[in-house]
């Protein structure tokens, strides 16, 4: 009873709708801000909507007439493709990771093996060595096995680039699932396969969602190895993006409007996720 | 007979099977335990351990596929060529002013905008919202907007609101031009931009994280704003800030798109740090070997970080967790 009169308190005071203005000058210094940090990213939307010759004047004329020309040069400018690389690369890894990942916190969080701490410390590690230092090595050895320019490799490569990340978020996930059902499950002869896919799925499938859009972003967001381990058929957008540079002519206006078309579906993946992006970034230190 | 009535004495004998039988069972548990760590360990060494025991291995090697004849074990040649390099030297400091400095300036700003979100106002979801999107743009979309759309001293942002304030204040604005004024400063400023978010979010999580209980009574005892952030609220941060600051320079150690997109490293050598450094060694000059010596004292470095990294994440890990039990 009581219970229930607090949790119906919380939520009333949760859904009182706050009034302009309240939180004084802090609030508004904090609107400010905000605004003062998206600027740069209100610019590139409304170039993104400009002709080129508009784009390219000395100050910029903001009041420019709009138009969705630069869209359409960037999609007969063939980035399609590209995107499609992105996708099967950051999907193709993500799949992998969760795959790999689940089974793995189960172990440590779930049921808990003897040396826990070290084999997550190891884990960690591997996500403190830098990335440069394994190009060289990574890039010989798919040139040796013939794997250069091939998405499916470069997919193997960002999963064990986020699978430490996975690992660490989804044993925080996981932690925090009641060990009684588990016991409860076990006694009842439940196998492995049917305790992950009955129990430990349903109940870890918010964390794993979140863990899956993290990993999701960092390899849609990479570039270091897209860049060197690609050449034609497999490169991925931010790829597309460097091709700006050397292309001659006015190309402000259709940068722009490529650069929003391949962050827009990680920003949204990331507002979507934002209550656990800071778990993810922190390794599953912070939540 | 012997063995109906001399039960007593057979227990000791019976209990040591019987805990052998239970060794033996907790042993076989245990590997079935952790038959599920397995495949995901498997493939972290594969595809992440053997690529760096592979770069120690070619460090010591002479290996520059301009000069094939040349190939061969070479010695510590390679360590002493990156340390005596003048590019080498430039790109090892160039990262510590780039990685130090963005570093400092995205935590005290993403502190302060921590400190302004922890409080209850109008719209706040939408100002979160709005501060975390430029951790969530491509980095190469970001820096690529950075330099062209922001620092461009014709058709950039900055000139223009420079230009605009002259015309409004009636005064001669200076139009400079940004990335080759400042190239170091540019890139910092992108970084900045760019990891605040990050730096925001776990201290807001730190402090969401605060009894507020404790600043209640703080507050009921008189303690001022200041006093509470001063002895209360820092203290608490202390291992939320200390893990942001370790996490934020393994993260910056790798920068590599902001340098390739903004300044190419230049000009000269101004801001080639490490990571494009290596790059350019090992697929413009293709000094395989030097490449390799060069990451593996990136490596060093990050290992050095990262040990206070490691301590850091698993005590708030087990902090998180012993507090549940």
């Amino acid at each position: 009873m009581s219970t229930k009169t607090v949790t119906q308190a919380k939520h009333v005071r949760r859904k009182t709708r706050r009034k302009p203005g309240e939180g004084g000058p802090l609030g508004v210094l904090a609107w400010v801000l905000a605004l003062c940090a998206f600027a740069p990213i209100a610019f590139l939307v409304l170039t993104s909507f400009h002709a080129e010759v508009d784009a390219a004047t000395s100050p910029p004329n903001l009041l420019a007439p709009l138009t969705l020309d630069e869209y359409r040069l960037v999609f007969s400018r063939n980035i399609t493709p590209y995107m499609l690389n992105s996708l099967m690369a950051a999907g193709f890894s993500t799949l992998l990771v969760v795959v790999l990942a689940v089974p793995a916190a189960y172990a440590t969080a779930v049921k808990p093996i003897g040396s826990v701490r070290g084999v997550l410390g190891w884990v960690l590690s591997t996500k403190f060595l830098p990335m440069i230092a394994a190009l060289l090595p990574v890039y010989l050895v798919f040139q040796y096995l013939g794997l250069l320019d091939n998405i499916f490799a470069l997919a193997i490569f960002y999963t064990g680039m986020n699978l430490p990340v996975a690992i660490w978020m989804m044993h925080s996930f996981m932690a925090e699932i009641p060990k009684d059902v588990l016991a409860a499950a076990e006694v009842d002869g439940a196998s492995l396969p049917l305790i992950l896919r009955k129990i430990v799925l349903p109940l870890a499938s918010p964390g794993i969602a979140a863990t899956g859009l993290i990993c999701f972003i960092f390899a849609w967001n990479e570039f270091l190895f897209a860049l060197n381990l690609t050449a034609t058929k497999a490169s991925t957008s931010p790829v597309y993006l460097v091709s700006f540079i050397t292309s001659e002519g006015l190309f402000i206006a259709q940068l722009s409007a490529a650069a929003l078309v391949v962050s827009i579906p990680v920003i949204l993946v990331g507002w979507v996720a934002q209550d656990k992006l800071v778990q993810g970034l922190s390794l599953g230190a912070v939540k | 007979m012997s063995t109906a009535t001399s039960t007593p004495p057979a227990a000791p004998g019976s209990i040591a099977t019987a805990r052998k039988k239970a060794e033996a069972r907790e042993k076989i548990l245990g590997r079935r335990r952790r038959r599920p760590l397995m495949p995901a360990l498997i493939f972290l060494v594969v595809v992440t351990q053997i690529p760096f025991v592979v770069t120690i291995g070619m460090s010591f090697l002479n290996w520059n596929i301009m000069y094939p004849k040349d190939t061969g074990f070479g010695g510590l040649s390679n360590y002493a060529e990156v340390l005596s390099d003048p590019r080498m030297r430039a790109a090892m400091w160039n990262t510590v002013v780039m990685v130090t400095s963005s570093v400092f300036l995205s935590l005290v700003i993403g502190t302060g905008l921590a400190l302004l979100l922890n409080r209850k106002f109008f719209g706040r979801g939408i100002v979160r919202t709005l501060l975390i999107t430029p951790f969530l743009i491509m980095p190469m979309a970001s820096s690529l907007m950075w330099k062209h759309l922001i620092y461009n001293p014709d058709y950039g942002m900055f000139n223009g609101f420079l230009a605009w304030l002259g015309q409004t204040f009636g005064f001669d604005a200076p139009q400079p031009v940004w990335v080759s004024a400042a190239p170091m400063a540019a890139i910092v400023v992108t970084l900045t931009w760019t990891w605040t978010p990050f730096m925001m979010l776990i201290t807001l999580a730190g402090l969401q994280s605060q009894d507020s209980d404790i600043t209640e009574a703080a507050t009921v005892d008189g303690a001022g704003a200041w006093q509470q952030f001063r002895f209360l609220t820092l203290p608490h941060l202390r291992q939320y800030l200390e893990l942001a600051t370790v996490l934020g320079i393994i993260y910056l150690l790798n920068t590599y798109d902001q340098v390739f997109a903004i300044t190419q490293g230049g000009p000269g050598s101004a801001t080639t740090n490490l990571p494009y450094e290596i790059y350019l060694t090992a697929f413009r000059k293709y000094d395989y070997g030097e490449a390799a010596a060069a990451g593996v004292i990136i490596v060093i470095i990050s290992v050095i970080v990262a040990n206070f990294g490691m301590r850091l994440v698993s005590s708030l890990v087990t902090i998180e967790t012993g507090k549940k039990r």
